[in-house]
């Protein structure tokens, strides 16, 4: 068999195993919830591993173990080629499925989180938004339903910027340096912005900001800017072919690989296997995973590729977006099940759920149960974090595989947390918004 | 300061052929048939997707052959499937007709190929050649790609320009693009006709689609390029293969030196949000144009006699 007839049996099978799961009438010991993929459209490379990762953890869940303690998943995935008035239609059509509605949504697009902050909150789903969405959000006090899980942009661009210092010799190396930030043009791509100008302020570096327009296949005159001002580090905050072309361009003009740094949405496989070895000394941020397979894999072998049930072909399994996809499907399970402690085992609404967000606490034990040991650090989520731990590392791309080049890292607090405050405020202000801790009864 | 600049010149200049490439695919369809094909850009990626595709098992000639094929194919199925039932129809349905192409073969494309990232493989040197580095300090870079890109654009227009104008063929073409009623009372056949120019529309979209790919790597987002091709098309004129060629050049100068030159200007002075200016910037030079001359810059004046 082909690997072209294989891989249109697998999307069928996914799609198959998305819809079969949710279209049986629905029975009352069913926990719903929608998946907001892109598997079309200019982002669907970097769409499609994620999208999978997410499938394959709940189908595992369901197979291995049945469900949460016996609530099967029903899940139903939506495209919205990442598009933000796609993606709120999208949650629109699916917010209300299920016996309970909507356990919580994961955007998988800033652009689609800061639409849906406002609607969540009056229909009482949470928003996981691991490694996106507003930095500000993860202060559950005046963002009670959005959580930024595993690091915020500003916890990105902190750790970026102390690994570069930490090259330097210390952060009071980097006065009069020039730092560069390839940005799309998006809400996504201006979040580091402030984080940058604050450290910039304190550190007397300069920085050059330089924006990209969607979808960023045109990036020419930003990379002659980048020959032309000739900074000491160029931060690239892309996402899709803008990562790729990126890289490639920076070959063009000449700019060594080794000193960039792209955020951890742009430091997967897709954006460095086109440039082939123009990519090779380039680094990203890693969203604490990195790529490879783990030990969970043994159970998604056995119980999901074994017997033709994965969604993905088995040798993309550890890349590092599908690896992302599975911890994002983990943690909002985890949530669930938290939640079930103090709900009951039974199908619970986004309201209840939330509470299990606002209350995730995974120890580095209960990691390594679930198969996850290496792959990301103890996390413990409360009314005042919802970002839960802000500890990264960097990695580098060798041309063939990515390989961790640093310690881990954690975000200065004593910088972000008034940065946080401020914003928060800000946006409470705003929308008159009274902040504080939500109590769910 | 005149380094910079000349750079970011040439750099447009190179990028505005690599537009140009897809704006004459365009202009073919139109010149010869009255239609705005905005099927252009799906079918750019739908090239490059198959020629990606087929390397993948076949020497990349071999590619190239089955992907003109394919190509032809398609023009057959686009003509016999839509366009036989809507000769004679208003411009404006032709339009629609060719919107729901795009569509259909940006779906089908990736349905069929996959929508991963893919790579053409043409062998082209990435690293940049610098010239004068004895006039200004660090060169002048030129992108070997582009450089060979514009030098595959010459050619083509070169083919093309003589095919229009030269060929029997080329001349029945002009004659269903004048008028469609008056070519069939000649005895010019309008199916074939349409045909013929699909499949010629086709390679072009090829050939834009395997250097837009050997650049960018074939994703679709190659679709989107066309966009690209749009404001080149309201400078050059809807039917002037010269028109595509140097529209594209001041489009792709223009813009870059808007975004280098004038964005940081306007940010400053106006205190603005900031954000990148060349992708509206390139309509407002095309609107500019526009203005002074509604045809395009080589475009036919249309004058109707009452």
């Amino acid at each position: 068999m082909t690997g072209k007839t294989m891989s249109g049996i697998r999307v069928g099978i996914a799609l198959a195993g998305a819809v079969a799961v949710a279209a049986p009438a629905l029975a009352q010991n069913e926990q719903f919830i929608p998946n907001l993929v892109y598997r079309t459209g200019a982002y669907a490379p970097n769409g499609v591993p994620f999208a999978n990762g997410i499938a394959d953890y709940y189908r595992l869940i369901n197979e291995r173990d049945g469900g949460i303690n016996g609530v099967k998943i029903v899940f139903e995935e939506c495209d919205t080629g990442y598009a933000t008035d796609r993606g709120v239609e999208c949650y629109e059509r699916l917010k209300g499925k299920g016996p309970t509605g909507a356990a919580y949504v994961i955007p998988l697009s800033t652009g689609i989180t800061f639409a849906l902050t406002e609607k969540t909150t009056v229909d009482k789903i949470p928003i996981i938004s691991m490694g996106y969405g507003r930095s500000e959000s993860r202060d559950g006090s005046v963002f009670q339903w959005n959580f930024p899980l595993l690091g915020t942009y500003w916890t990105a661009a902190d750790i970026i910027l102390q690994h570069i210092a930490k090259k330097e010799g210390g952060f009071d190396k980097l006065k009069g340096k020039k730092i560069a930030l390839v940005y799309h043009d998006s809400p996504y791509g201006k979040e580091p912005i402030a984080l940058l100008q604050k450290r910039a302020q304190m550190h007397g570096f300069e920085t050059l900001f330089l924006p990209v327009t969607h979808p960023g296949v045109e990036q020419k005159a930003t990379w002659l800017q980048i020959r032309q001002n000739r900074p000491d580090y160029v931060l690239l905050w892309g996402w899709g072919v803008m990562n790729s072309t990126a890289i490639k361009e920076a070959v063009a003009v000449g700019y060594p690989r080794e000193k960039m740094y792209g955020v951890w949405w742009s430091g997967a496989e897709p954006d460095v296997r086109p440039a082939e070895d123009g990519a090779k000394g380039y680094n990203s941020a890693a969203l604490q995973h990195t790529a490879g397979q783990f030990k969970l894999h043994e159970d998604l072998k056995k119980y999901l590729y074994d017997k033709g049930l994965g969604a993905a072909k088995w040798e993309e399994t550890g890349e590092i977006l599908y690896v992302r996809g599975l911890i994002n499907a983990m943690l909002g399970v985890e949530a669930i099940r938290t939640a079930q402690e103090r709900f009951g085992k039974k199908p619970l609404t986004g309201e209840q759920v939330r509470w299990g967000l606002e209350n995730l606490d995974i120890s580095a034990d209960r990691i390594k149960q679930l198969g996850f040991e290496g792959e990301l650090r103890p996390i413990k989520v409360s009314c005042a974090d919802h970002e839960g731990t802000r500890t990264g590392r960097i990695q580098t791309w060798d041309g063939k595989k990515w390989n961790i080049a640093s310690d881990w890292l954690t975000s200065d607090d004593s910088v972000i947390a008034p940065m946080v405050k401020e914003a928060a405020a800000k946006y409470a202000a705003e929308k008159k918004l009274t902040p504080g801790c939500l109590v769910t009864n | 300061m005149l380094g910079p600049v000349l750079e970011t010149l040439i750099g447009g200049l190179m990028t505005g052929v690599l537009y140009s490439l897809v704006a004459l695919g365009f202009v073919l369809i139109f010149k010869a048939s009255g239609v705005f094909n905005f099927a252009q850009g799906a079918m750019v990626l739908f090239a490059a997707l198959s020629l990606a595709r087929l390397s993948e098992f076949m020497p990349l000639v071999l590619a190239f052959a089955f992907s003109v094929l394919i190509m032809i194919a398609l023009a057959y199925a686009i003509e016999f499937l839509v366009l036989r039932h809507l000769v004679n129809q208003e411009g404006i349905i032709l339009f629609m007709a060719t919107l729901g192409i795009a569509y259909f073969l940006e779906g089908f494309g990736q349905t069929l190929w996959g929508s991963d990232i893919y790579k053409i493989g043409l062998g082209l040197p990435t690293n940049p050649i610098f010239i004068l580095e004895s006039v200004f300090p660090g060169g002048l870079l030129i992108d070997p790609v582009e450089l060979i890109a514009a030098i595959i654009c010459a050619v083509m227009v070169l083919v093309l320009a003589v095919f229009f104008q030269v060929t029997r063929v080329g001349r029945a073409l002009r004659a269903v693009a004048d008028d469609h009623q008056a070519a069939q009372s000649v005895g010019i056949p309008l199916n074939q006709i349409w045909l013929m120019v699909w499949a010629v529309s086709g390679l072009v979209a090829l050939v834009a689609g395997m250097m837009w790919g050997a650049k960018l790597g074939v994703q679709f987002s190659l679709s989107l390029i066309a966009l690209k091709a749009l404001p080149v098309l309201i400078l050059g004129g809807l039917t002037s293969i010269p028109g595509a060629i140097v529209g594209g050049l001041i489009i792709g100068a223009g813009e870059k030196l808007a975004e280098v030159l004038l964005a940081p200007v306007l940010i400053r002075t106006f205190d603005l949000a900031g954000g990148g200016i060349e992708n509206w910037f390139a309509y407002v030079l095309a609107l500019a144009f526009l203005l002074v001359r509604p045809q395009g810059l080589f475009g036919e004046r249309i004058i109707e006699r009452v």
